[in-house]
């Protein structure tokens, strides 16, 4: 009748643990934030999560390319995307709350419900995994779903690209702890494809906003057909 | 029965009723030493206690005998409440006699009493204060329940007792849900017991008021035993954070030794517990009313992702 | 008589309680005998039969054909533990209703009171004949007659337009769910149209008629519960009945629909799929949830008891669902503890609900206010009314050591074991369920806090307010026999158990008497001690030493003296009483927080007004989702239909004509 919990996990698959838990929560603080300042630093602290765990799993598995990925993902992501971000933010002088189209509790309860799909979509396919740390991927699916529900509700520009890229993070959590790792190769072009897509996304943020003087995405109505 | 079981109890219980006021004034100071002023004694609610049990008591015309019951019935569900936490030992007498729920039952009935009690006079402040803090207990309430239910899904029980033994005395193993539910525990009870950022418990002024626009009309004695139950609140909640989290050092066996080792632990990590708090109280501001909704709504849903984390992450396939 | 069997004293109860109708129709207006000797006559016939029922609890079930009935279907009556249990509720719940009716009567208002104790006996005799109908023709002639007695009381006050209204949606939906209820009998009695339960028991477990039948019982069996979305009825219904009538229906009729669902779930259907309880877990969640957010904004009081009824009616098919998915998934002992919170819930909302329903008639009688807007500050003038609807209120949030704690403290605990459930999702979204569970609890102590502060504290808000008098003394009786209930309910959690386990047994298969009764009558433990205790007798005993300890220490150390004073005004100096809550400012957060759920309009008023009004109408948006558009629908079909009457005899003889060659072209072949 009632469950066996897993006692005789080792120490480092408990940290992978807490660090998928910690992932999904931030995943959720991200979601519930109204400041832009500070949904960059939450940003900045999952991608550190992201590199430290991926330390943690290159250690225990003694896969040498894994440090190379957790010190890429530390570059981009800790160092270099952030201060993109915020450079960015100064540039286009925004400091404005966070705008929602649906008001945070239910977005919250939304993001419940993906979490609860997540977990179950997950089951049946970590099963099939071979590594110590199969349960994770259901958190790591529902880390790409919530940065994937952020995008679609927040109505300013520079969130939804905040959403884009955690989104990536998830991706990245799944990849090593599911499979340890992708390929180098892979992960060279995904990191290069994120990097050119913020350069491109920022001049897009400037072009539109001379258009529309705003980049309240809203105001991309105006271009629809009447 | 076993004595040591009883001593145990009545220990627990007198340390609860002695120290409440101590941690109070701790967290005044360590708040005093964050903001670069000097603070008040440490032993300063004791006075503001013993100055308010010598005052008559002084009622408004139109209130009624529940205004005047109400102050003894909230001082006992507290006393009460800190009987139930574990803080020195898992062998109490009282513990076979309220689980996990009946503790949040035992909270919700006090919170009831005061509502009730701020409603009795008829003026705007008593009603603007009971109305907001039924607003917060709503979703506190629930929130810490499910707090509660992810400790009792790991420990395969909802007592409180048998919660603390497994978790302080089983091998350490981290549980990621723990750290969700702590997060949700915490801002619950900044919510309960009324600390930034839901709630000033300095302010003055009746509009920003949520507690204290409750207990407006009260004085002397009856003013003391309310204050000493916001003091007692506070300790229980504190220990049972403490007992959910950090239960390492509580003792299942109850003899004199152990007890006093517990004793001293348990002052310690609540001496790190009040510094925390004052740090907290610091940081942040205070939140427009209507924020807490949100703030609580964001603790609640966070406890339930604890359940499902838990579910996912450490119940073996 | 002593010595006869548990049914023949029931039904000598029940001959007892029809032949005290008959006397009052005889004397309508002789208002001395029907107050003071007849009703306190029904009431002895509750107390009957609430004991007769207690001892056919433990006994072997007995059947009874009666002489009377369809020519090959004579009325069969069944009374085993389950319809003893519900007949238990029944006569302990109306003893006290009919005490405090004889006392709530008054000469000289509307119906005649001979009329009305016809038509409440009637009605106390059919929903015991529902309970112990043992064939389908049976059940339904007892369900109608409960139908339609209820509505003639409803309508008690018929020149009234609001509450013919009111008692016509009732009728409607009660014989829509009838409807439903007579289609599911016809599926389960199948081919062979033998329409006893007995052989609907032997019906066949394959394929889909099962299902059919569970879904046609649950529309049927839910329209008269209130589970959403046929809920419209009770809002209107209740309030519009007098007080005595309201306690009734919501808490004993609402009940014998949970009957009828559960004897056709687990008695008469062999066979449950969880999904079954899957669909009851969201209606019942939806229905609790739903009920008590708009429970929380009423500005009526008995509105808002009606919505609260709502709400736990929701409950109780959360904890019917649960123990549905136990046992399809082959959990007894699970399962057991699930219907035993659904029971024990059931019992206690019957005490609690009555009790708060009584005392709004008392406030009624003595103010003749309803609005919550209007009352205020009464627990000076009516301090028994006060005190005793405290405990209802205390029961009805759910908070120990009363009643209503120790149903959702099983049920709670019910949800804590559903992670050993083999499927997934469902794993999952349990503890979900066990978070809304939480927090329609704390919602329902917002609504509660609600009414009795509103009504009973404060200042009172109008002036004629200071005229009200206290409840009379059969009023005080009856309320006192709830209350006492409630109290006896919560602190003697054991004792229900032990009653409850054949009841769990005949629909389950197991029983928690085993290992609850085990520590003494003192301590709740359905599991274990190590898993879950409840003591609340040590809770009270606990709470009251502790005060009164306070109490004399404080007069000991100090002292006790004491002085009045004015309230604390804040420097303005004309406080009165309306510049405290209203109803609609208590609500507001709510409103607020809960917006979507709402349908509403407000007028505000501006600076310019010479008289500023402001005004907000909170509506069920049902009526304008599925009501109105159905309701539309039928217009427009009967419109259709309508065009067939052309009022000339020329047209009406061309139909005969046209079906005549039609029948002679089709039956020639």
């Amino acid at each position: 009748m009632s469950p066996t919990l897993n006692l005789a996990v080792p120490f480092s698959s408990q940290l992978i643990n807490l660090f998928a838990a910690i992932m999904l929560l931030l995943g959720f603080a991200m979601l519930a934030q109204r400041r832009i300042i500070t949904l960059i630093n939450l940003f900045t602290l999952q991608g550190a999560v992201l590199s430290l765990s991926t330390l943690v799993v290159a250690l225990t598995t003694h896969q040498t390319h894994l440090l190379w990925s957790a010190g890429l993902t530390f570059t981009l992501k800790v160092a270099l995307l952030p201060w993109i971000l915020h450079r960015l933010i100064r540039k286009l002088s925004v400091k404005w709350d966070v705008e929602t189209l649906i008001n945070i509790p239910t977005t919250m309860l939304v993001g419940i419900g993906l979490v609860v799909i997540a977990f179950n979509v997950a089951q049946p396919i970590s099963q099939l995994s071979g590594t110590i740390t199969r349960a994770t991927l259901g958190i790591a699916l529902a880390c790409v779903l919530l940065a994937f529900l952020m995008m679609i509700t927040r109505s300013k520009a520079v969130p939804q690209v905040i959403g884009f890229l955690a989104m990536e993070n998830g991706l990245f959590f799944a990849a090593t702890s599911a499979t340890y790792g992708m390929p180098m190769v892979v992960e060279l072009g995904i990191a290069l494809d994120v990097l050119v897509g913020m350069v491109i996304l920022g001049v897009f943020f400037f072009q539109i906003r001379e258009q529309f003087d705003s980049l309240d995405i809203r105001q991309m109505e105006r271009i629809k057909e009447e | 029965m076993n004595f040591y079981a009883l001593f145990a109890q009545l220990l627990e219980l007198v340390i609860a009723l002695l120290l409440a006021p101590l941690l109070t004034g701790w967290v005044n100071q360590c708040r005093a030493w964050f903001q670069n002023r000097s603070a008040p004694p440490l032993l300063q609610t004791y006075f503001t206690l013993h100055k308010l049990f010598h005052k008559d008591a002084l009622l408004a015309h139109n209130a009624s005998s529940l205004f005047r019951a109400a102050p003894y019935i909230i001082f006992s569900c507290m006393a009460l409440a800190s009987a139930i936490v574990p803080t020195l030992s898992t062998d109490l007498i009282f513990s076979p006699a309220a689980d996990a729920i009946a503790l949040v039952g035992l909270f919700a009935l006090a919170r009831i009493f005061i509502a009730l009690a701020g409603m009795d006079v008829g003026t705007a402040f008593g009603s603007l204060g009971a109305r907001r803090e039924m607003l917060i207990g709503f979703l506190a309430e629930p929130a810490l329940l499910m707090v509660i239910f992810t400790t009792s899904l790991i420990s395969q029980s909802t007592s409180l007792s048998t919660i603390v033994e497994t978790l302080a005395h089983r091998e350490f193993v981290i549980y990621p849900s723990l750290a969700f539910a702590g997060v949700a525990f915490t801002m619950v009870s900044l919510a309960e017991n009324a600390r930034v950022p839901v709630d000033n418990p300095t302010t003055h002024l009746e509009l920003t008021m949520l507690h204290e626009a409750m207990i407006l009309e009260y004085s002397s004695r009856h003013l003391a035993l309310i204050e000493w139950a916001a003091c007692l609140k506070l300790f229980a909640y504190s220990c049972l954070g403490i007992a959910l989290f950090f239960p390492f050092g509580i003792p299942e066996a109850a003899d004199p030794a152990s007890l006093a080792v517990a004793g001293a632990i348990l002052v310690f990590k609540l001496l790190i517990g009040g510094f925390l708090l004052a740090l907290i109280e610091t940081i942040n501001a205070k939140m427009r009313i209507f924020r807490a909704p949100e703030f609580l709504g964001t603790a609640f849903l966070l406890a339930v992702l604890a359940m499902l984390v838990h579910l996912l992450l450490e119940v073996g396939p | 008589m002593l010595d006869m069997l548990p049914l023949d004293q029931i039904i000598i109860a029940i001959l007892g309680w029809l032949a005290i109708g008959g006397i009052g129709i005889i004397v309508p207006r002789n208002f001395t005998l029907i107050s003071r000797v007849l009703f306190p006559l029904g009431a002895l016939c509750s107390l009957a039969v609430a004991l007769f029922a207690l001892t056919a609890i433990v006994a072997t079930p007995q059947v009874a054909i009666l002489p009377f009935g369809l020519p090959d279907l004579p009325f069969h009556l069944r009374l085993d533990a389950l319809s003893g249990f519900f007949l238990f509720l029944l006569g302990a719940a109306s003893a006290g209703i009919s005490i405090y009716a004889a006392g709530y009567l008054r000469p000289g208002e509307g119906t005649a009171p001979g009329l009305q104790c016809l038509l409440y006996h009637f009605f106390l005799a059919s929903m015991a004949g529902v309970l112990l109908a043992d064939d389908a023709y049976a059940f339904m002639v007892a369900w109608e007659t409960m139908a339609l007695t209820s509505f003639f009381l409803v309508t008690s006050d018929h020149r009234s337009a609001e509450i013919r209204r009111a008692g016509y949606l009732y009728l409607l939906i009660a014989h829509v769910g009838a409807v439903g209820i007579l289609l599911s009998f016809g599926v389960m009695a199948g081919s062979s149209g033998d329409y006893t339960f007995d052989a609907m028991r032997t019906f066949s477990t394959e394929g889909i008629w099962p299902t059919v039948a569970f879904l046609l019982a649950l529309f049927g069996f839910g329209a008269k519960a209130g589970l959403l979305p046929l809920h419209v009825w009770l809002p209107e219904a209740h309030p519009a009945a007098p007080s005595p009538v309201s306690a009734m229906m919501s808490g004993v009729m609402l009940k014998t629909a949970i009957y009828g669902l559960l004897r056709v779930c687990f008695d008469l259907l062999q066979v449950q799929h969880w999904w079954w309880g899957v669909l009851l877990l969201v209606l019942g969640l939806a229905s609790a949830i739903f009920g008590v957010v708009f429970s929380a904004v009423q500005s009526d009081m008995k509105r808002l008891l009606a919505y609260s009824s709502i709400e736990n009616i929701g409950l109780i098919f959360v904890g019917f669902g649960l123990t549905l998915v136990f046992k399809s998934f082959d959990m007894p002992l699970l399962a057991a503890l699930a219907l035993t919170a659904t029971l024990y819930h059931c019992l206690n909302h019957a005490f609690f609900k009555s009790l708060l329903f009584l005392a709004t008639g008392s406030v009624l009688h003595a103010t003749r206010e309803r609005n919550l807007g209007k009352l205020g500050g009464l627990i000076h003038r009516m301090p028994w009314v006060t005190w005793l609807a405290l405990i209802g209120v205390i029961a009805s949030a759910g908070l120990p050591p009363l009643n209503g704690f120790v149903s959702e403290w099983l049920l709670l605990q019910s949800f804590l074991f559903t992670s050993g459930l083999p499927q997934g999702y469902l794993n999952m979204l349990l503890p979900v369920a066990a978070a809304a569970v939480a927090l329609i609890a704390a919602l329902a102590g917002f609504a509660m806090i609600k009414f009795f502060g509103v009504v009973f504290l404060g200042q009172p808000r109008e002036a004629k307010l200071a005229q009200a008098h206290d409840a009379g003394r059969l009023e005080r009786l009856g309320l006192l026999w709830l209350a006492a209930g409630c109290i006896l309910l919560g602190l003697l959690p054991n004792v229900v158990i032990a009653l409850l386990d054949p009841v769990t047994n005949l629909l389950v298969g197991s029983g928690l008497r085993g290992a609850a009764s085990s520590q003494g009558w003192w301590l709740l433990a359905p599991i274990s001690e190590a898993r879950a205790s409840y003591s609340p007798a040590i809770f009270l005993g606990g709470i009251l030493l502790f005060t009164l300890f306070v109490f004399v220490a404080v007069r000991r150390c100090y002292h006790g003296r004491l002085q009045r004073g004015p309230a604390w005004d804040c420097g303005f100096p004309q406080q009165t009483g309306r510049m405290q809550d209203t109803a609609e400012g208590f609500g507001q957060p709510i409103r607020q927080v809960f917006s979507p759920f709402f349908r509403l309009t407000r007028e505000h008023p501006s600076p310019f007004d010479a008289q500023p009004r402001y005004r907000v109408v909170v509506e069920d948006p049902f009526w304008s989702w599925i009501y109105l558009p159905v309701a539309r629908l039928v217009e427009r079909g009967t419109r259709l239909v309508a065009f067939l009457q052309q009022g000339r005899i020329a047209i009406y003889l061309l139909y005969s004509f046209i079906t005549l060659l039609t029948l002679l072209v089709l039956t020639r072949g």
